[in-house]
């Protein structure tokens, strides 16, 4: 199949890479940009464990082809950090042991940073609700929701 | 001192940054080769033809390989050998796999597997318990029968009697890593193997059978997993064995990673059971005999039905002394997926069926549940020490001897709020035609140790070195359940330093052989107990070196703060480490354990299989729509017994999980398979595990303040698969908020899906 060249901007930095038309922007992060922090949790749309934004918006990366990232700007679980400083998120993950094996993180996080963008004060259930497409299997959940709701609180804080 | 601190997570900063690496997350040389397996589309038969010429020609394709081609043996099984890597012509379940490709892509390995034209000589498949009883396909000779005290007797002379059947599906693991392998080549045809699993010993085992070489040649290392709950102790053979195989044969890497689907249509899943019971009991609900019989899908190879059996046995008497038992166990071979281990490990299935028989008889009698549990629980531990308790013994012969339910549920019964709550949502019910609304309750007592003995034993591997940092390895695995802390707390704490000094390591066969898989809830038990024998081996002999240079005595040498201090001088581990190695003194050491006081007779089903119990109970209330069957779950309280705990903030996390697991188990996640055998919910958009919006609102989690009378490693117990068990109190609850529709018993079977409630609601009200 021949390759389409693909032009995107992925943490802020500007990328290029060749893609099969077939394949998904989950697969061109991982395998063509050595960006393995999305993560395959079932590749049918329904785990969440490969999310990313794309302009903005929340969507599974193995349901988006690579080539559709073209001209776009693409944010994953690598960029949250600046540097050496962790998100609030990240942080509040840490501290309330949100996290067990760890695999599901990646993507609850993104999910999480991108609800705080459009809604920097959720109620509970929104937070439920809104992270509801990404599975964890370890957690049971509570302490994600904490760690999200406390990380909200923060970030409105530091405001 | 670093233990019973809620340190977090060893690997949370690498996880929230995306870099904590997983086996598919490993780089790789660009000339690796990609796996699939060809799968069966049939549940049983011959093949009879099959033509492989359009997989070979695929796109991609370097190599496919099938039965004959396997060099060495060709099996994944943990002991039985009746688990062909590939198909040795006959097929027992759709998924099997059938021939092995390896191409450039995973993708390009995956779409050729699907080139195949195979033909089959189709029999009827065996599926249901009822086939397979009637076709007399079981795993051993013929049911497994223990007994105490005199049950036909106890049935006639009961003053009540009732019988019952309860139905439990299976429940799929749903690690979010998938298995997965990668296997690179070394010298003299040795291999390094990369595995997601809890059994990295028996991988090696496999591998080195598969390759035709002694384990001595086959390391193999594991880091994390994504996820195991029992579903990575033997279901990963396969794809370690294949990527061995062809990176021996072709001299390239090899990896291969199950994608979801195939995942779930290949691999084992936990053992769906049908218990039958007939009870005898007194007006107060007290349980005078009951005759138990449980029957087992195994699926189509042994695999661990056999303990995972047997461990439903051991627990059908969960936390209730009974006068007279009888367990009566059918563990039946069908052309299913191989059932295997999951967190639990057969014991939730048969507390199910003893927390059944409780509910089944309260509502006979119209009593509250959880007062015909209490009169029923095993006598306290205060009072079995003191003597003179009487019979408390379970149904194999073992005195039950550190007993925490009759205070734990009182407490829980307290913070809960129960009495007030129950009569509150009798009033709301009773003005709710449409919603309603139940609570449940269910205790848990879990039997600690591996029932097969010999398992019971962990090795670990201890360096200081001279800059004095540690380097610690053991043979237990990591799978998010934080074990790889705590036992790094225990060697932090018996040096007297901080956790930061301790490198954690991956599990690796070449530095602590012969290990047991990381199950049986054993993990930080067995490898706490002997990571604290390596490293008192060093500290002695650091401390003895110590002494003689400041002429004093070992005994005057502590480690503490980071710091050690002998007799008046005082200097940092570091400078300590230092002197001990410009002495010449050894630093580093390996630790070994064995559980002790362990004996079982299997077969008699008589002995002293645990070293001890663990704890817990929950109270669960939900609510349910009975127009539709809808439910949800508003509130949850647990109490779990940990003993001393090495890291709260961890077993917290444990025991949240584990309820939602278990919860998920008897609520929403059904497996079904059609009448050819097809697994119809292989994906997330079929079977459904608990999402966020499933969580408790209200979601209560103590530990109960206690320490394990057993010597255990700082006084701790094992956690995770006993609060999977308070999962069933979910189900309780549901079954209680039907009861409250009419009169019948709802007679409610696991899982408790929508439907299934909704038929229940029908039924109550006749
Ligand atoms: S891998 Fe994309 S949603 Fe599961
Ligand atoms: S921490 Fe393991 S899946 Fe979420």
């Amino acid at each position: 199949m021949t390759q389409i060249h693909v032009t995107t901007t992925v943490n802020g930095d500007e990328v290029e890479f060749l893609a099969d038309p077939r394949e998904t922007l989950l697969d061109c992060l991982r395998d063509k940009l050595g960006m393995t922090g999305a993560k395959e949790g079932c590749g049918t749309g329904d785990c969440g464990a490969c999310s990313v934004t794309v302009d903005g918006r929340l969507v599974c990366s193995c349901l988006v082809l690579g080539v559709e990232a073209e001209g776009k700007k693409i944010e994953t679980v690598e960029g949250m950090a600046e540097g050496e400083k962790l998100h609030p998120l990240q942080r509040k993950f840490i501290e309330h042991a949100a996290l067990q094996c760890g695999i599901c993180t990646p993507g609850i996080l993104v999910a999480a940073k991108a609800l705080l963008a459009q809604n920097p004060d959720p109620t509970e259930e929104e937070a439920r609700y809104w992270l509801a497409g990404n599975l964890c299997r370890c957690t049971g959940y509570d302490k994600i929701i904490r760690a999200v709701l406390d990380a909200a609180a923060e970030m409105r804080e530091g405001v | 001192m670093s233990v019973a601190k809620s340190l977090p997570h060893d690997s949370g900063p690498l996880h929230v940054s995306g870099v904590a690496r997983y086996i598919d997350d490993i780089p790789t040389p660009a000339n690796t080769l990609h796996l699939a397996f060809g799968l069966s589309t049939v549940a049983r038969g011959r093949i009879t033809a099959m033509d492989l010429s359009a997989v070979r020609s695929a796109a991609g394709v370097v190599m496919v390989m099938t039965a004959e081609d396997m060099p060495f043996a060709n099996d994944a099984s943990p002991a039985a050998h009746d688990e062909p890597i590939l198909s040795d012509g006959t097929v027992h379940h759709v998924g099997q796999q059938i021939f092995l490709v390896a191409a450039t892509s995973h993708h390009a390995a995956r779409r050729a597997a699907r080139k195949a034209k195979i033909t089959y000589a189709e029999e009827a498949p065996i599926l249901t318990i009822e086939q397979a009883l009637a076709g007399n396909s079981r795993f051993e000779e013929g049911p497994r029968v223990w007994t105490k005290g005199d049950v036909d007797a106890a049935l006639k002379a009961a003053p009540h009697r009732l019988q019952g059947r309860l139905e439990m599906g299976g429940q799929e693991h749903f690690y979010l890593e998938s298995q997965a392998a990668l296997v690179f080549p070394q010298d003299n045809g040795d291999v390094i193997v990369h595995s997601s699993t809890q059994h990295p010993t028996e991988i090696q085992h496999k591998v080195a059978e598969a390759i035709g070489k002694p384990m001595n040649a086959v390391r193999v290392e594991t880091r994390r997993m994504g996820g195991g709950f029992g579903g990575k102790e033997s279901q990963g053979n396969a794809l370690a064995c294949a990527c061995a195989v062809v990176a021996s044969l072709t001299g390239r890497p090899a990896k291969m990673r199950y994608d979801r689907d195939d995942d779930m249509t290949i691999t084992g899943k936990r053992h769906d059971f049908r218990i039958d019971y007939d009870v005898a009991y007194d007006d107060r609900g007290r349980v005078l005999g009951v005759d138990f019989t449980q029957y087992t899908r195994g699926g189509w190879a042994l695999d661990l039905t056999i303990p995972v059996a047997d461990r439903a046995m051991l627990h059908a008497d969960n936390a209730y002394l009974l006068p007279a038992a009888r367990i009566t166990s059918h563990r039946l071979k069908t052309n299913t997926q191989s059932a295997t281990a999951y967190r639990g490990f057969g014991g939730p299935q048969g507390i199910f069926g003893i927390e059944r028989v409780m509910d089944h008889v309260a509502h006979a009698l119209g009593l509250d549940p959880i007062e015909v549990r209490k009169v029923n629980y095993y006598q306290p531990m205060a009072k079995v020490r003191a003597g003179g308790a009487g019979d408390n013994s379970t149904p194999y012969g073992m005195e039950v001897r550190d007993f925490l339910l009759h205070e734990m549920t009182e407490k829980l019964l307290g913070t809960s709020d129960y009495a007030r709550r129950k009569a509150e949502i009798a009033a709301w019910n009773a003005k709710s035609p449409i919603l309603k609304r139940g609570i449940g309750f269910s205790p848990v007592k879990f039997g600690i140790s591996f029932t097969l003995t010999h398992l019971n034993q962990a090795g670990a591997l201890v360096h200081v070195y001279q800059d004095g940092s540690i380097h610690l390895n053991h043979g237990g695995t990591e799978m998010g359940q934080g074990l790889f802390l705590k036992v790094a707390q225990v060697a932090a704490a018996r040096f007297g330093v901080d956790v930061s000094r301790i490198k954690i390591t991956a599990t690796d066969t070449a530095k602590v052989p012969n290990t047991s898989a990381t199950a049986a809830s054993s993990g930080s038990d067995l490898n706490g107990m002997a990571t604290q024998a390596a490293c008192d081996t060093i500290r002695e002999r650091m401390a003895e070196c110590l002494a003689t240079l400041h002429q004093t005595t070992p005994d005057k040498v502590i480690f503490a703060d980071d710091r050690v201090t002998v007799g008046a001088t005082e200097m940092d581990f570091s400078q300590a480490a230092m002197t001990c190695y410009q002495n010449r003194i050894s630093l580093s050491a390996t630790g070994f354990y064995k559980t002790p006081d362990l004996s079982w007779d299997r077969i008699a089903g008589k002995g002293r299989p645990f070293f001890y119990f663990g704890h817990g109970a929950a109270i669960t209330e939900v609510v349910i729509d009975t127009l539709t069957g809808e439910n949800r779950i508003l509130r949850a309280d647990i109490l779990h017994d940990v003993g001393a705990s090495l890291n709260p903030a961890i077993d917290k996390g444990q025991v949240e999980g584990a309820y939602v697991q278990g919860a998920g188990w008897l609520t929403t996640e059904e497996l079904v398979w059609d009448d050819k055998g097809r697994l119809r919910t292989h994906a997330p958009s079929t079977y459904k595990i608990p999402a966020c919006s499933d969580r408790p609102e209200i979601f209560n989690v103590d530990l109960w303040d206690g320490e394990n009378p057993e010597a255990t490693i700082y006084r701790s117990k094992a956690v995770g698969e006993p609060p999977f068990n308070l999962g069933i109190s979910a189900l309780l609850a549901l079954s209680d908020a039907v009861a409250s529709c009419g009169a019948g018993y709802p007679d409610l079977h696991g899982p408790a899906t929508a439907e299934r409630v909704l038929a229940a609601v029908k039924r109550v009200r006749g």
